[in-house]
């Protein structure tokens, strides 16, 4: 009895739902199926697609970015409301956006924006293949769909051009580091097998060292580095470096002296925010990857 | 009642050798293992250059500074985990508990988030604000401890380190808000404690304060079980309570920011391993404090070899096993004993 009693219980509660549901499903979907006008008030919490939304021609639909936002020039004079970890709501309802771009993860900030009746665009973090995704997705959302797919295809072919140059010679093992501490090879996190950096390294003719540790990122020890042998070692970081900062970061690689990549000089650091954004600057990382790791198919 | 010396030289001849030889066990044994399958042969073998010998290379290189750096930085929190418990004559005392740990991580994190790039003595940033933090929070907690009394108030110590390490909490994580993403990564990962030195210059620019703190903890073990009987009484069997208080406080601070500075604040060991030797050897400080030195380095060295290989082949910082290991074997211990 108790049991027949459960069950009609779950019935009930799983027929609610549903009930629920389809209530709810007609009204979430309105404003989507009625194509909406272009936004004319975006606010983009990500860098990545900051970029797209000024190389897709809608620049002037931007009303505010995140306080990261340093690409292009244009968004020096934009208002700053906070980041992924700590968006300044108040503020972004108060200058009443028609669009918000937002991190997947940003679950709180979205709920609020829901009950503000505040359309998203949710951006999700992949590989390569994701950049374009996201520059067609975006584009096609705030009325530039023709320049995103123009700007998609021309990152396409670069990459291709880059792929085509690297084809046949031997691949170089390489490591990617992401962060360090500086004058020190310790607190070192590099690139795993996933995510775009290590898609760019494979396209730049690299064969990434942490291509088997399925995670975007490693903390790599002392003796993974060693043991992974790499024949190239690239640091990414967004802060600018002066020239002597630059000699003496790669000179603290001397310590694993035997490694292949030092040895041969083979050590570089870029420190430049464009290394490590996904947006449509990702053709041409591609190529200084490509020219970095082969110097020779290049300079033909 | 303190033993005779006879008595108290044949204990240590019965137990300190079994220490001594965990700990030489635990140091020999842990170059031998890890991430990666190396041969000890190949790694000793003069004839292949070091260049290309790579067993070589992450045994001399990545493992055997690794295990030292483990050896030291577990021997001195122990050891000034036994000095603290005994000092303030409080058993939750850990090497920790007098803002240390909390004055680190702020240097060490100003170090990080704002970039700081200079090498002191051969240290780089981050571990040589983490010592100067350090001691910049014992300082404070040492000062607040003396005014206005005629020696070193414990009960003041004690409550000062307390609020030392809340305050620079807060400190943390005001500062942690201008970090951007990849420097929260490092600061999380610096506070996890880790052993990964990849060279032997943290370790010997250390030397000269674990050898000084070495020194003064072999002075203080008599003191020390004076002082187990209270101040007053210590006083009266002609300890000079004040003298012998403010050098234990000053050894241990400098044990423990040394061994910050070369592995961050690893947890657990300054309080467990001062609780199990006591379990072991009894509570004569003459014995606890060699044991604890020799136990310590055994058990952190055995923690990060498992750090090491139990996600092969990414390794762990081992501040996460000590946690993992010592918590559920330290309350396994004191049931078994109750």
């Amino acid at each position: 009895m108790r049991h027949l009693g459960q069950l009609l219980l779950k019935k009930t509660s799983l027929a609610a739902l549903l009930a629920l549901l389809m209530l709810a499903m007609p009204r979430a979907q309105t404003p989507q199926a009625q194509t909406p006008r272009a936004p004319a008030r975006i606010i983009c919490l990500v860098p990545a697609v900051t970029e797209t939304l000024f190389a897709v021609g809608a620049g002037p639909q931007v009303a505010a970015v995140s306080s990261f936002d340093n690409y292009p020039p244009e968004v020096e004079k934009l208002q700053r409301v906070g980041a992924l970890l700590d968006p300044d709501v108040e503020r972004i309802l108060s200058l009443r956006p028609d669009l918000v771009v937002v991190y997947g993860s940003q679950t709180d900030l979205r709920a609020q924006l829901d009950r503000a009746h505040i359309q998203t665009f949710i951006y999700s973090h992949g590989g390569l293949a994701e950049v374009t995704a996201t520059i067609r997705a975006i584009g096609d959302r705030v009325g530039h769909g023709p320049e995103a797919t123009r700007l998609a295809g021309d990152i396409h072919r670069r990459i291709a051009a880059v792929r085509k140059r690297v084809a046949g010679l031997p691949r170089v093992r390489t490591l990617v580091v992401f962060e360090r501490e500086p004058r020190s090879l310790r607190g070192i996190y590099a690139s795993g097998g996933i995510g775009f950096v290590h898609d760019m390294i494979e396209a730049a003719g690299g064969v990434n060292v942490f291509a088997d540790v399925k995670r975007e990122a490693v903390q790599a020890t002392t003796e993974l580095i060693l043991a992974r042998q790499p024949e190239a070692i690239i640091e990414l970081r967004s802060a600018a470096a002066t020239d002597d900062e630059r000699r003496l970061e790669i000179a603290t690689w001397d310590r694993l002296g035997a490694l292949p990549a030092v040895r041969s000089h083979r050590v570089h650091l870029f420190a430049d925010q464009k290394m490590s954004i996904a947006g449509p600057r990702v053709a041409e990382v591609v190529e200084i990857l490509g020219r970095t790791l082969h110097p020779g198919a290049f300079a033909r | 009642m303190t033993p005779t010396p006879s008595p108290l030289g044949r204990r240590m001849w019965r137990t300190l050798p079994w220490f001594a030889a965990l700990a030489l066990l635990a140091i020999a044994g842990g170059p031998l293992v890890g991430s990666t399958r190396i041969s000890l042969v190949r790694a000793l073998d003069p004839a292949i250059p070091f260049a290309d010998n790579v067993d070589a290379q992450i045994f001399f290189v990545a493992r055997l500074p690794r295990t030292l750096a483990g050896a030291l930085v577990g021997s001195m929190l122990a050891c000034a985990g036994v000095v603290f418990q005994g000092l303030l004559r409080n058993p939750l005392a850990t090497p920790f508990t007098l803002g240390v740990s909390a004055g680190a991580a702020l240097g060490a994190m100003l170090a990080i988030t704002f970039g700081w790039s200079f090498a002191w003595l051969g240290v780089p940033a981050a571990p040589a604000a983490s010592f100067i933090g350090s001691l910049l929070a014992v300082g404070v907690v040492y000062a607040l401890a003396r005014a206005r009394h005629r020696g070193i108030s414990t009960n003041v110590l004690l409550l000062a380190g307390v609020t030392m390490n809340a305050f620079f909490s807060a400190l943390i994580l005001f500062v942690q808000y201008f970090a951007d993403f990849g420097q929260t990564y490092r600061i999380l990962r610096w506070l996890m404690g880790d052993l990964d030195v990849s060279s032997y210059q943290p370790l010997l620019t250390a030397l000269p304060l674990v050898v000084l703190s070495a020194v003064v903890f072999a002075w203080l073990a008599r003191p020390l079980n004076l002082l187990s009987l209270g101040p007053e009484s210590a006083g009266t069997h002609g300890l000079d309570v004040t003298r012998a208080q403010r050098a234990a406080f000053i050894s241990a601070s400098l044990a423990t920011g040394a061994a910050v500075s070369v592995g961050g604040p690893v947890g657990f060991v300054g309080i467990i391993i001062p609780h199990l030797v006591r379990l072991m050897v009894g509570s004569d400080h003459r014995l606890v404090l060699p044991a604890s030195a020799l136990f310590g380095a055994a058990f952190l060295v055995g923690c990060d070899v498992v750090a090491r290989t139990v996600m092969a082949p990414v390794e762990l910082p081992v501040g996460v096993i000590t946690a993992l290991i010592g918590g559920p074997f330290f309350l396994w211990l004191l049931l078994r004993k109750a």
